[in-house]
């Protein structure tokens, strides 16, 4: 689908869909993921925490969605009437660009724990960035998503040190994570081409530019919890941002759409 | 009729169409909490009227919050069932929504139905661990934050240590 629609819309506009469905999809695999945890959260209000946390962000990626679609019908004389459901349920793997760390398995609660915090964290600053993003569109999003971005990184931080300041099981099994996710943390910081090319008009992100914000932030927290790790310079995976995943996000797809591949139109 | 007349006859019925739609949206109520209009939570952020075409714009409240859908649904079929035909409802995102904008009555009624509204303006970024909430039941300030995920994306979980209950907090957004 994203091919046929790459097609028939211009260059800009490819790059605008392209880094609008990047941030939409990044979203919905996180909040996917997240919401597994519904209903076998340790404790009643943390089960309520990451099951609202898991909202929030499915949330962020319906507005994203709804927008790209808007992109797609407004640039072409042949597709007038993508939806937000199209996008979200139509697409195969190739076509999802969200970063890998996203789709990874959540392993155990720590490992959750760890993933929310780096991957709200890039979103903290990142959204702070986008907020003065030339596309209004996409700046009214990111105000928005911030307020509650916010939340997700301060509940999640406390999470972190209550961990890594734990018990020497907590620890042990935070660190191991911490190893496990690590390689994956850097491909937030590496643009895509349709971001290089938005970024000419101010309308994508420097996320090199939020790359200190983000390792200071991840250093403190780290700090407080007690938690001695800090590596520089290793190798980091890469590809989400272009369709190129992990085995996981294939069996993320397979449960997330089977029921409107089995029954294609299906509504409520 | 001349033409100036006609301007003034229509601008009457605009007027006349727009308090009309305003009191059908006062009843239009936020399904999760009933006693809270539409107009209260402060997401009606205009209504436009053109030629007999009616577009209300809304703001959501949080991202995912899923109470929005059925708040757009409720808000067309109210104005379907007053006579209305040609009805759009659209959103817009920017400014974000902020609890600032809740009515003062809006925030009363929260207290009344058992939960305690937004305390801090949202620009004081105080997070919820230094509230003071005042207890909506016994009215003590002795309270204490269990969680600040509650039982929708809006509200937090806290409970009174004097009457012993818990009750739900509407979270400064």
């Amino acid at each position: 689908m994203t091919q046929k629609i790459n097609n028939l819309i211009s260059t800009k506009a490819q790059a605008l869909f392209n880094y609008t469905i990047h941030l939409a999809d990044s979203s919905l695999i996180m909040g996917h993921r997240l919401s597994e945890w519904t209903g076998y959260g340790p404790m009643l209000e943390q089960d309520i925490a990451i099951s609202n946390i898991a909202l929030d962000l499915i949330g962020q990626s319906r507005n994203f969605y709804q927008y790209a679609a808007t992109i797609t019908n407004s640039n072409t004389e042949e597709v007038k009437n993508i939806t937000e459901d199209d996008l979200a349920y139509l697409r195969d793997t190739r076509e999802f660009k969200n970063h890998l760390i996203t789709e990874l398995p959540n392993g155990d609660w720590g490992k959750t724990i760890l993933k929310i915090f780096f991957f709200s964290a890039w979103q903290f600053y990142f959204y702070q960035k986008l907020i003065y993003s030339s596309d209004k569109q996409l700046s009214a999003i990111a105000e928005k998503s911030l307020k509650e971005v916010t939340y997700h990184l301060r509940w999640s931080s406390e999470w972190v040190i209550r961990l890594g300041d734990g018990t020497e099981e907590s620890k042990k099994r935070i660190l191991l994570s911490i190893e496990e996710l690590w390689p994956f943390t850097g491909e937030m910081f590496e643009p895509a081409d349709y971001e290089k090319e938005l970024s000419k008009e101010h309308i994508s992100v420097f996320i090199s530019d939020i790359k200190n914000d983000w390792i200071n932030k991840v250093k403190n927290v780290f700090t407080e919890a007690t938690i001695d790790f800090f590596k520089e310079g290793i190798w980091m995976q890469t590809g989400g941002k272009n369709g190129v995943h992990t085995e996981h996000l294939g069996y993320i797809l397979a449960e997330m759409q089977f029921l409107q591949r089995a029954y294609p139109g299906c509504e409520w | 009729m001349n033409e100036t007349d006609q301007n003034m006859v229509n601008t009457f019925f605009e007027k006349e169409t727009m308090k009309r739609i305003w009191d059908i949206l006062e009843k239009v109520t936020d399904p999760e909490i009933p006693v809270l209009s539409v107009i209260d939570l402060g997401i009606i952020r205009d209504i436009i009227i053109n030629d007999g075409k009616i577009e209300v714009i809304i703001t959501p409240t949080y991202s995912g919050c899923p109470a929005m859908d059925v708040i757009s649904m409720n808000i067309r079929m109210s104005l379907i069932s007053e006579g209305f035909t040609s009805i759009k409802i659209s959103q817009q995102l920017s400014p974000a929504w902020t609890t600032d904008w809740m009515t003062e009555s809006g925030k009363e009624k929260l207290k009344s139905y058992g939960i305690a509204p937004p305390v801090a303006k949202s620009f004081d970024k105080d997070f919820l661990e230094k509230l003071v909430v005042e207890c909506p039941l016994c009215h003590s300030t002795n309270t204490s934050l269990i969680s600040q995920f509650g039982s929708t994306a809006c509200k937090a979980l806290y409970k009174c240590n004097d009457c012993r209950e818990p009750f739900d907090y509407f979270k400064c957004h």
